[in-house]
């Protein structure tokens, strides 16, 4: 009789292989393992980077020499070795791309592998994708509709090359150099990544979509994203992610920056399902992300983000409500199992006068993973009426995991509305009987149940992400039933 | 259709169902009767699967095989529903699409298709209908917040999308007002076939004017000491248990 008790959860949890545990053979360029100014010029000369870019590069070099890694987050594992690392990764491109025809028949494979079938998603969604495989966009589609609207949607290097001034104006303005050792380190040696600028008064007709996926051995990626929705405009950013199966460590340490002009809107959404590691523990991505939006007069920015995969997650998107009537929204689930950590959450920096935020956070615990929730919501003195609501929920899975909570509150404005809720709940027994009872598989069963419990922030993202997104889900989750 | 043969049961080092024997034959309504802690929810859930109880003996075997070795899920595709004495609360998932969920389970164990989405939304509405219930439940999260009597209702909805061979109706009256319960009591008659069957497990003998019962039985101390017709549930209505022990 197939009786499924926790136990038997927990041990088949622990049998879960990373279903999109495969590579692809790309040929690729790879850069001496290593890091100095030398190695740092390099990768600018590669990228045929203007002098300036090179400097800002060097200069951030030179801070994050001075700099600590932190240890405040509630994750434990073994630090990187930034000599080991190699920090530049392309595949060599054959020849220009006109069309996917062109594209490695490899990539299109594993992108089948995936279920991303690119060819569909820009029939059927009208997605424009811009792919990144290691640290180099091989394709960028959709551009003639969007260069009808004026909208800018590259990769960033090419943006550094054509669009000088919008770049030079924006980065590093949102997450300075200064900001923290891992945005230090991305200022000095990000490869790639994408560049948006959506107009005055634009609304993006598509939802704009970005795919990244660490591909070569041992090559840590750093991905720089910066987008810009001017006034009044309006833009949805997609961007999706799965790895190989990896034996070592590998260091995924990005910098996403957004700006939010008056009146302006973005909705950034992230499916992250880098390797998590074995079952042992061993191997999985190090994912320490920095990511932060600027919102000014009346703008709108919304985080929302499913996690599931990384041995080690660090991220905290975080909104700076610096105009009046401002709004931050961040919607996120996060699933660990096996041995994966996870210190996750947000920061609302209320400044505008009547600025409001809302966070709900979704954590799902398995196997033997400890799951962090660390929000902060500061709000400054001159931020009259600012409101927030905040709602913590984990969903545990037998008895070796751990969900934690960490709410930090600063208010210094007497006016602030501050709301924080917080539940833990079990997968009951009770639950899983009755659903099998109704003839629903206890592996099913858990999905149901994950996705109900995630709905509110499932609701959020767009629906053919949507989709994508509950099929992760089930993935992480899967092998639960022998 | 459904024989239960000498069945012992219990939970760690407690027996308690002591040698049960029934058999239930299609078209047939049986009333399981018997004072709190007898063992009618044991016994449901034993039929059903719920494996946090181990059958030490007997057998229960339906259409002539034995399914003791299979899961509460292989049973449910057979043919097998409880209507929980205590339905649970599934946050976040709707009504609608825990059935729908279901419905596809089955089918995709017999080798069917997915139902269409169409005849699905047609058969909720009938069954809703039926079962005189507002549809705004069918998209509210599985009995989350729902009253005592709505969830028994949801139940008998679930019954009703399912087309069960064999449904036990474990205390479904409780809980609900004597108008909903007659709306009940009418859904299940209607949904009755000289096909299946209904164990209807009860303490009043209320219920069970609404829905006729073939053969009555009294369960008490993990046994069932008495059968009989109707009638035997009016004698319990008057006299209690104790003449019986
Ligand atoms: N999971 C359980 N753990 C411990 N005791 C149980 C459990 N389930 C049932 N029992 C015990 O078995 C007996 C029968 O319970 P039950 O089947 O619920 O009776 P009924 O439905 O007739 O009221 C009671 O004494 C009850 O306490
Ligand atoms: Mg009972």
């Amino acid at each position: 009789m197939s009786k499924y008790t926790e136990d038997d959860l927990k041990k088949e949890l622990e049998d879960k292989e990373y279903e999109y545990g495969f590579y692809t053979d790309i040929e690729s360029d790879t850069l001496p393992k290593g890091l100095n100014e030398g190695i740092i010029r390099a990768i600018s000369k590669k990228k045929k980077e203007p002098e300036w870019m090179t400097e800002w590069r060097l200069e951030s070099f030179r801070i994050w020499q001075k700099m600590e890694e932190p240890d405040w987050a509630n994750v434990t594992y073994e630090k990187p070795d930034f000599q080991a690392i190699s920090y530049y990764s392309a595949p060599k491109p054959k020849k220009e791309l006109e069309s996917l025809d062109e594209v490695d028949p490899e990539l299109l494979k594993t992108f089948e592998k995936l279920g991303i079938s690119i060819d569909e998603q820009k029939k059927l969604t009208g997605v424009a994708m811009d792919i990144v495989v290691d640290s180099v966009s091989v394709k960028t589609t959709f551009q003639e509709t969007l260069k009808k609207h004026g909208i800018i949607f590259c990769p960033i290097s090419e943006a550094i090359q054509n669009h000088p001034d919008l770049v030079k104006k924006y980065i590093g303005s949102i997450v300075p150099k200064t900001d923290n050792f891992y945005a230090a380190l991305n200022s000095a040696v990000f490869t790639d990544g994408s560049f948006c600028y959506i107009p005055k008064g634009v609304k993006c007709p598509m939802e704009l979509s970005t795919y990244f996926r660490i591909n070569e051995g041992g090559t840590g990626q750093f991905e720089r994203t910066l987008l810009i929705a001017d006034e009044g405009a309006y833009v949805s950013y997609l961007e999706g992610c799965t790895a190989p199966q990896r034996d070592e460590n590998q260091l995924h340490a990005a910098v996403v920056e957004i700006i939010v002009h008056d009146n302006a809107e973005i909705k950034y959404s992230t499916v992250q399902n880098w390797y998590p590691g074995n079952k042992e523990g061993k191997g999985g991505v190090y994912n320490f992300v920095t990511k932060r939006a600027i919102a000014h007069k009346n703008a709108k920015i919304s985080w929302t983000q499913v996690e599931t995969g990384s041995a080690v997650t660090w991220k905290y998107p975080s909104c700076v409500l610096k105009g009046d009537n401002s709004v931050g929204e961040f919607y996120s689930i996060a699933v660990t199992n096996n041995f994966q950590q996870a210190d996750t959450g947000t920061k609302m920096i209320h400044i505008g006068k009547n600025s409001r935020s809302t966070i709900i956070s979704k954590g799902v615990s398995a196997g033997k993973s400890q799951n962090s929730y660390r929000g902060l919501v500061r709000v400054n003195s001159s931020a009259d009426n600012a409101r927030n609501f905040s709602q913590c929920d984990s969903l545990l899975m037998g008895d070796q995991c751990g969900a934690h909570t960490f709410p930090y509150i600063e208010a210094k404005n007497n006016s602030a509305q501050i709301e924080h809720e917080a539940t833990t709940s079990k997968i009951g027994e009770d639950q899983l009987f009755y659903c099998n009872q109704r003839g629903i598989d206890t592996e099913k069963a858990i999905a149901l149940i994950v996705n109900g419990f995630s709905k509110e922030v499932l609701n959020k993202l767009p629906m053919e992400f949507a989709v994508e997104a509950q099929k992760l889900l089930e993935i992480s989750l899967e092998g639960s039933v022998g | 259709m459904l024989q239960i043969k000498n069945l012992h049961a219990g939970i760690e080092g407690k027996e308690i169902l002591r040698g049960i024997n029934l058999e239930i034959n299609p078209g047939e309504v049986h009333a399981i009767m018997g004072p709190n802690g007898s063992g009618k929810s044991t016994l449901s859930s034993v039929i059903a699967g719920n494996e946090t109880y181990k059958v030490t003996e007997g057998d229960v075997i339906l259409d002539g095989k034995s399914i003791l070795d299979l899961s509460p899920d292989q049973r449910a595709h057979k043919g097998i529903f409880l209507s929980f004495q205590y339905p649970v609360e599934i946050p976040g998932v709707t009504t609608t699409n825990f059935i729908k969920t279901a419905i596809n389970a089955k089918r995709k164990a017999l080798g069917l298709d997915d139902f269409p989405a169409k005849e699905m939304l047609k058969m909720i509405r009938e069954k809703a209908d039926l079962l005189e219930m507002d549809r705004k439940f069918l998209s509210r999260s599985l009995n989350e917040g729902f009253s005592g009597g709505e969830k028994k209702r949801n139940e008998i909805f679930q019954m009703a999308m399912l087309e069960p061979k064999l449904s036990i109706l474990d205390e479904t009256d409780s809980g609900l007002d004597i108008d909903a319960l007659k709306i009940v009591a009418n859904g299940v008659n209607k949904l009755k076939s000289k096909d299946n069957a209904t164990i209807v497990i009860t303490h009043y003998q209320r219920l069970l004017d609404y829905i006729v019962p073939d053969f009555v039985h009294v369960l008490y101390n993990g046994k069932i000491i008495k059968s009989g017709g109707k009638e035997l549930a009016f004698e319990l209505e008057e006299k209690g248990y104790d003449w019986l022990k």
